[in-house]
């Protein structure tokens, strides 16, 4: 045995996983198109507040409600803010709460499902009771209450979809943990000496990823409406602040009068994201398991 | 003996709702009284000054002990005291009652509109997979989870109302032209149907399609992709094959023997769809000004009703349950299967 084998074989599996990758894009076009828009909406997350061409809060008495034009691309609202900075500003806030949503309940979520799967006994009923409880709720009017509750900031509608996300993941890596339990690597790591946290940190967990990853994936999707939901209804974000589910409730009260631009666009840019997340989980639960495709 | 197991079993079923109840209970417990703040302020509204928050928390017994509130929480709820809205000063279950028939009737209706749309599209493509209508099926799904509820309600609101100007204002259940038709069972269309009085019934209808769009289309994804699923399976099935080689009519075989047996799975999944919709009704009830209990919550919400919130969330939660409950009884009684090996 050389000595760069380990590495030879890392490298080998690197490849075939990324020709894998290179063949499940070619053969799914759609894929390819939710990658390419997944960059798209975390490139204006990043870069949005650089390339807006207004400031984003910047009032301006004469030009209230001027629908789109070369000089305001998506219009102005009635405080003749520009709609296309705004919306392309809201990217950034948008996407941090529902990335900080989903990580939190990701880390939580899989380590209670986890111990339970793996453990079993007293902690898989704390587990179970405590998912099925939060299940019991409508979740989003859990999530209203929660920040009704907590107080009505940002923090908390991170928390509360935080929170409602939870029980997805503790269920699926209790069900993921659970099946690899008793598998033969399992057996083989414990005999070489494994403390059994060790076994389940290092030996099973990292198994279970790649359906947490498709989860996680169709998550932020659903984590984006919700908190959006939340702000259209009145919760966390306050003006002048821009974000999209507040700006199509500042928008709804003008388009019983015609001027839709304000509510379209910013609503238009959430569904996009929205889809783009939803796309690329179904891709990523192609490129995972082909088999589970509905 | 049958009926014997059938009925053992939803009476477990009934006794497995009761552990789901308690634990509303105890989180919405924990959301009036054991988050940060000062939960009698939080009651007493913004406008009170220290003497009356002081005078609310003996009101209210929050400074006795928790377990001890805990008990009177209890009690008020099962005597179906739910606290006084500080802004109307209506007791809050009183409040939620009357405007439960208007969320009720938009929901449903909406159910069942989804429903006829997205069961026999969910059919049609699970009979030709990768044809086109099994293409428009699976843009239709992506689309449809992608769809903020709020946002497709505007856009509805726009085209229908602004542009075509074929629908009503959004505001409400009902023109103010008409009267609300005497009650019987709180659904304007029904009850104006009884009174025979079919102009409120257009009137009412007309009010309901738009927010009821809405929410279809919002529902419409998981119930049709359910629907196209199961259905492949049961179409794949032994019995299908068995079905066919006894050379029985294809409509025989698809809907008698398949669709009967898909139909089973997508009753279950009905709960998660509840689950979305009756939040997604919050939304869609601000959007269209419908005087349901979600509309309610939000108005709450801006002058920070607590108690009017929280009772709010315990209706829908207990709602919710209940809800289960039905369909997993409906269940029970409808699969031939339950309770045949016992």
């Amino acid at each position: 045995m050389s000595q760069s084998s380990p590495s030879v074989q890392t490298g080998l599996r690197i490849t075939r996983a990324l020709g894998h990758a290179r063949y499940a894009l070619a053969a799914n076009p759609v894929t390819l198109c939710a990658v390419l828009l997944f960059m798209f909406v975390l490139g204006c997350a990043i870069f949005g507040p650089m390339l807006a061409p207004y400031d984003p809060l910047q009032t301006n008495g004469a030009m209230a409600l001027k629908a789109p034009s070369w000089q305001h691309w998506f219009g102005t609202d009635q405080l003749g803010r520009d709609v296309f900075s705004r919306v392309l500003v809201a990217a950034r806030l948008d996407l941090t709460i529902a990335f900080s949503a989903v990580i939190i309940a990701f880390i939580i979520g899989s380590t209670m499902g986890a111990v339970a799967g793996f453990f079993g006994g007293w902690s898989d009923l704390a587990v179970s009771r405590v998912c099925d409880t939060i299940m019991a709720f409508p979740l989003f009017v859990l999530a209203m209450g929660i920040v009704a509750a907590a107080g009505n900031s940002v923090i908390n509608i991170v928390y509360a979809t935080a929170l409602i996300n939870i029980p997805f993941y503790a269920r699926m890596a209790r069900a993921e943990v659970n099946v690899r339990r008793n598998a033969g690597f399992v057996h083989a790591a414990r005999l070489a000496g494994n403390s059994e946290w060790r076994l389940l940190a290092v030996h099973i967990f990292p198994n279970t990823l790649p359906p947490m990853m498709v989860q996680v994936s169709l998550n932020l999707g659903w984590a984006i409406l919700n908190a959006a939901g939340l702000s259209f209804i009145g919760l966390g974000v306050r003006p002048p602040d821009a974000e999209w589910g507040i700006m199509v409730a500042e928008g709804a009260n003008f388009i019983v009068s015609g001027e839709w631009w304000m509510a379209l666009f910013p609503g238009a840019a959430l569904m996009l994201a929205v889809f783009s997340f939803n796309l690329l989980g179904d891709g990523l639960r192609d490129l995972v398991d082909p088999q589970k495709r509905t | 003996m049958a009926l014997g197991v059938k009925s053992r079993l939803i009476l477990s079923r009934l006794a497995q709702a009761l552990p789901a109840l308690a634990g509303i209970v105890v989180v919405t417990f924990i959301l009036t009284r054991a988050l940060p703040g000062d939960p009698a302020a939080y009651f007493a509204g913004p406008a009170a000054d220290a003497r009356s928050i002081a005078q609310i928390r003996e009101q209210l017994g929050l400074d006795r002990p928790l377990p001890v509130q805990f008990l009177s929480y209890v009690t008020d709820l099962l005597q179906g005291d739910l606290g006084r809205s500080i802004s109307t000063g209506q007791p809050v279950a009183e409040a939620l009652m009357q405007r439960l028939p208007a969320s009720l009737e938009l929901t449903l209706f909406a159910l069942l509109l989804s429903a006829l749309i997205a069961i026999p599209l969910g059919v049609a493509a699970a009979r030709r997979p990768d044809s086109w209508v099994d293409q428009a099926c699976r843009l239709l799904v992506t689309a449809g989870v992608s769809l903020p509820t709020f946002f497709t309600g505007l856009l509805l609101v726009y085209v229908f109302y602004f542009i075509l100007g074929w629908a009503p204002p959004p505001l409400g259940r009902l023109d103010l032209i008409y009267l609300s038709p005497p009650q019987v069972t709180g659904f304007f269309t029904i009850d104006a149907l009884l009174d025979r009085d079919f102009a409120t019934f257009r009137a009412a209808l007309a009010q309901l399609v738009l927010p009821a769009m809405t929410l279809a289309l919002f529902t419409l994804a998981p119930i049709a992709r359910m629907t196209r699923a199961s259905m492949i399976q049961a179409l794949g099935s032994e019995f299908i094959r068995t079905a066919r080689a006894s050379g029985l009519s294809e409509r025989r075989i698809v809907y008698t023997y398949a669709f009967r047996n898909a139909m089973l799975p997508v009753v279950t999944t009905l709960g998660m769809v509840f689950s979305f919709m009756l939040g997604a009704n919050v939304l869609v009830e601000k959007v269209f000004a419908w005087p349901g209990i979600g509309s309610f919550a939000v108005e709450a919400l801006v002058v920070s009703d607590y108690a009017a919130v929280q009772g709010f969330v315990l209706a829908m939660a207990v709602l919710f349950v209940l809800l289960n409950l039905l369909i997993d009884v409906v269940y029970t009684l409808a699969d031939p299967r339950v309770g045949m090996e016992g």
